[in-house]
């Protein structure tokens, strides 16, 4: 694994384009600490994906398939007849170079392929070659490539350097959306077999075991209860979760990040904390191990590879014959329901239209998914005033809020999840107003490309994030990062300690689960994470 | 192929577009081929191309609803969503639209990346930047008026608004020109701006580093053959003299299909009107495609509600998926073992028995 280089090393950026070499010809060079490895074949081969082989990004020879290029060509023309965004997004981008400084592995990078634009023209280029007649007429001329071996390997590395933000698309006049570029030519490099393996493991894992992280069920069960555990230590109440329970009234769905590693798990006890709370008042909800995956990254392969993943929600729904769907935090998950999950799978007319058994608010803006997000539903409890909560128990903290790319350029999620925020903690300040909400900056991760190996992109796309990060600090004391979505909570935590070392990384469920005052709890002294509450720190000391 | 190669191909199809008709018409006096026949062709192939990209866009389906969500959802009546940025219904999508057609409201965004090293990290800003847009709003608006005075050519009698449209464009009624003291017509304003604008744009794509590199002969192109037409424009109106008369006959026939091509208009028309043809005729195989495009863009013109009304996939197919039952069969055992329920409990009491002395190794 290629050593990450230090901040000031990576820092050290010229974003200036370079002046006499134009990019139509100039090689692709492949860098260790950029790219993804290779997909292992049996991961590719588990789902019935195409062309499964040995193969690595840095070999002169990527063991294509003979007819690779007919395939590629073919694959593209059969996505110009499906997409009409990709088509028009071929055609009528007129380079005026607004979207180039606004990518955050651009800034982070100063590599100008990674200028949106540029990412799509690697696209383009091919498409006008084959699919105009100016392009095929006066090659490049007309900014029109051939579809070599060199070609493919610079389209390649460039579009596992994008995390499909959509933060571009707000800024391009047309809305050309960099995201659907890349989602298709994505699809296009997997009919090459050309996966990686941090997305096609877990796709692989989803696919068997119901989530990424190939967590089997009892071993899910397990993790659940380990944080019931948990709980009962820092609270004194033992929280009662059921997993596959039939006949329950919602069924609840999040990433399996966030039973697998901290600080997700505090997430994860957050919502065991609620729903407990929530029992009493008729709160009749269940777990699945089946449905264990609220994340797709089969939506980083393909959309169909996103629709197998997707069915399992609607298909335990059925089976277990809950009312409605309740979702954890998440980030391309909700981008995925909110946007994909009906017109994929549905229509879920065997559910009900969703509401809230505690205040009996009506959801009504998912009665067609009759999927709720957990932020929506408990924002609404707290409005309610169904919740008791001492919010100076997260005095220790000095949150900030990380609008996560998929919620807020796929869903439009602001004030829900700060209202939370508001009413469980006592000291919250938002980063300025360029690097947040529509125009919040990318974890730098997103999109699959939360590996180990590609450390020094993620620390590069990551940057504006964590300068934005750093200000709030600096200006307000902020020590605390707050999200909506298990990436972020995976990979923040190496960002801000890269970048930002002084802050951390929570889920808003954690700070309502540390905020919530429960029927018979204990004097709670320490935090879910074992530490000690403002103003215990010297009992915890005794 | 870099920029310098780029603007010289450009350069050289735009010469060649000027040189067509002056030597066409100069010296040959092919007046029907350039005053007629090139712009009826031009015509046509700008209203078939056009209506051809069109549809070759819309027969693509959109299989998903997209829209680029740049405000807050709909959500609860006590938070105020984004109906613009954010529309739940056709009426957002419309004024979303609109704002985006009339106003350029996305580019508005626009912000420049200001990236220093400093002490203790980098410096990273976003600073005011908003001239871009202003060079798109001015270039597009006075092209619009200045289309738009071009009536005086093509009807008989000259309609309203062309009056309304020439006296406001020409309010600042700099009617002598201090160069060489004939009377020189009032200066428009969009004439001005036009020619500024076009001037920003071209340096622009040569000055800021990042937009030099992703240009291609394409983009130098239109600019300077936008140009050319502008400037020869100017060039008649204000200094070299044609048979405003002569014009208007071939105008008018051109629109009334009983075309003319009169004697002595000056062989600046033709170049004029030669470049108009060319820009026409290029406009449906080229960018400049975007002013249709922007329409059907799947990001803008869709309204944020699939989780409240199903969006339907025209090509939605089946796929193979991991049911349940799979997944029991596979996991049954550790589930019993776990205590979780299953649908259906092994038949043979010997797998049971395995299973139990299995918990048992465990324990």
């Amino acid at each position: 694994m290629a050593e990450t280089p230090k901040p000031e090393e990576i820092a050290r950026i010229d974003h200036k384009a370079p002046l006499w070499e134009g990019w139509m010809n100039r090689p692709v060079d492949i860098r260790p600490g950029i790219y993804c490895y290779a997909a292992n074949p049996k991961n590719v081969e588990a789902v019935g994906m195409p062309n499964a082989r040995q193969w690595n990004p840095v070999d002169e020879d990527w063991k294509l398939p003979e007819n690779w290029q007919e395939i590629f060509i073919e694959g593209f023309k059969d996505r110009l007849g499906k997409f009409r965004s990709l088509k028009l997004f071929m055609d009528i981008c007129v380079r005026c170079g607004a979207c180039a400084d606004k990518c955050h592995f651009f800034i982070g990078s100063g590599d100008p392929k990674n200028m949106p634009v540029m990412r799509a023209e690697l696209l383009r280029s091919v498409y006008r070659k084959y699919f105009t007649t100016g392009g095929r007429i006066l090659g490049l001329l007309a900014g029109a490539r051939g579809l070599t071996d060199e070609v493919l390997k610079d389209i390649w590395y460039y579009l596992y350097q994008c995390t499909e933000c959509r933060r571009c698309s707000v800024f391009c006049p047309y809305g050309i959306d960099t995201a659907e570029v890349t989602i298709l030519g994505r699809e296009l490099t997997n009919l090459l077999g050309l996966n990686t393996d941090w997305i096609q493991a877990p796709v692989a894992n989803c696919y068997r075991t119901g989530n990424h992280l190939g967590i089997q069920p009892h071993a899910y069960k397990d993790m659940i209860d380990f944080f019931v555990d948990e709980i009962e230590e820092v609270t004194g109440v033992k929280v009662e979760p059921s997993f596959n329970r039939k006949g329950a009234e919602i069924l609840f769905i999040t990433p399996s990040g966030d039973v697998f590693a901290d600080p997700g798990t505090y997430t994860a006890m957050g919502y065991l904390i609620l729903f407990h709370y929530l029992q009493d008042q008729g709160l009749d909800i269940t777990w699945s191990t089946y449905a264990s995956e609220g994340g797709n990254f089969g939506y980083f392969t393909s959309h169909e590879m996103a629709k197998r993943l997707n069915a399992k929600m609607y298909a335990e729904a059925k089976r277990l014959g809950v009312k409605w769907i309740l979702g954890g935090e998440c980030g391309h998950m909700w981008r995925v329901i909110n946007q994909y999950m009906d017109t994929f799978n549905g229509p879920a007319d065997f559910l009900e239209e969703p509401v809230s058994p505690i205040t009996g608010t009506k959801f009504e803006n998912a009665k067609g998914t009759k999927m709720v997000h957990i932020v929506e539903f408990t924002a609404d409890l707290i409005k309610n005033n169904k919740l008791k909560l001492d919010p100076s128990r997260n005095d220790n903290l000095v949150v900030t809020f990380h609008d996560s790319c998929n919620p807020a350029r796929g869903m439009g999620f602001f004030e829900e999840p700060r209202y939370i925020i508001k009413n469980v903690c006592n000291n919250f300040y938002d980063m300025p107003p360029s690097t947040i909400r529509e125009q919040t900056f990318c974890c730098g991760s997103g999109a699959g490309l939360n590996a180990g190996e590609d450390m020094e992109l993620r620390m590069r796309g990551g940057l504006p994030r964590a300068n934005a990060v750093k200000y709030v600090h600096e200006k307000y004391g902020v020590n605390m990062l707050a999200c909506i979505c298990a990436i972020d909570r995976a990979v923040l935590p190496n960002l801000m300690e890269y970048w930002v070392p002084e802050v951390d990384v929570t889920g808003v469920h954690e700070m309502v689960g540390n905020a919530l005052i429960l029927d018979g709890e204990k004097e709670r002294t320490t935090n879910l994470r074992g530490e000690p509450l403002p103003g215990m720190e010297e009992e915890e000391d005794v | 192929m870099n920029f310098i190669l780029g603007i010289i191909i450009a350069l050289i199809g735009v010469a060649g577009v000027i040189l067509i008709p002056w030597i066409g018409v100069g010296a040959f006096d092919m007046r029907i081929l350039f005053g007629i026949v090139v712009p009826y062709a031009a015509m046509a192939t700008f209203f078939v191309g056009i209506i051809v990209r069109v549809i070759g866009w819309a027969r693509s389906p959109v299989p998903f609803r997209i829209p680029t969500t740049a405000g807050q959802q709909w959500s609860f009546p006590w938070i105020k969503p984004n109906r613009i940025d954010n529309p739940r219904s056709t009426g957002g999508v419309i004024v979303r639209m609109l704002f985006e057609v009339l106003t350029f409201r996305s580019l508005f965004r626009n912000t420049r990346l200001e990236y220093r090293s400093a002490e203790g990290g980098p410096k990273i800003d976003y600073e005011w930047e908003k001239w871009l847009w202003l060079a798109a709003l001015a270039f597009h608006y006075s092209f619009l008026v200045i289309f738009l005075r071009h009536f005086r050519f093509f009807t008989e009698p000259i309609p309203g608004f062309v009056h309304l449209l020439e006296s406001l464009d020409g309010f600042l009624q700099l009617g002598v020109l201090p160069v060489s003291g004939l009377g020189v017509p009032s200066v428009y304003v969009t004439d001005m701006l036009l020619l500024l604008a076009l001037l920003y744009l071209f340096v622009r794509r040569i000055y800021i580093s990042q937009v030099r590199y992703v240009s291609l002969p394409a983009d130098y192109f239109p600019l300077l053959l936008i140009l050319a037409l502008g400037t020869t424009g100017v060039l008649m109106r204000y200094f070299i003299r044609v048979d405003i008369t002569a014009v208007k006959t071939l105008a008018l026939g051109l629109f009334k299909l009983s075309p003319k091509a009169p004697e002595g208009i000056g062989v600046i028309f033709y170049i004029h009107l030669f470049v108009l043809s060319v820009l026409v005729a290029y406009f449906p195989f080229s960018k400049l495609m975007h002013f249709m495009g922007v329409f059907l863009s799947p990001t803008r013109n869709l309204s944020n509600n699939s989780r409240m009304v199903r969006h339907v996939n025209p090509w939605n197919y089946p796929v193979k998926v991991h049911t349940y039952e799979a997944y029991e069969d596979e996991f049954r055992e550790h589930m019993i073992e776990a205590g979780l329920p299953v649908e259906k409990m092994p038949e043979k009491p010997a797998e049971q028995e395995g299973e139990s002395s299995e918990g048992e190794e465990k324990e």
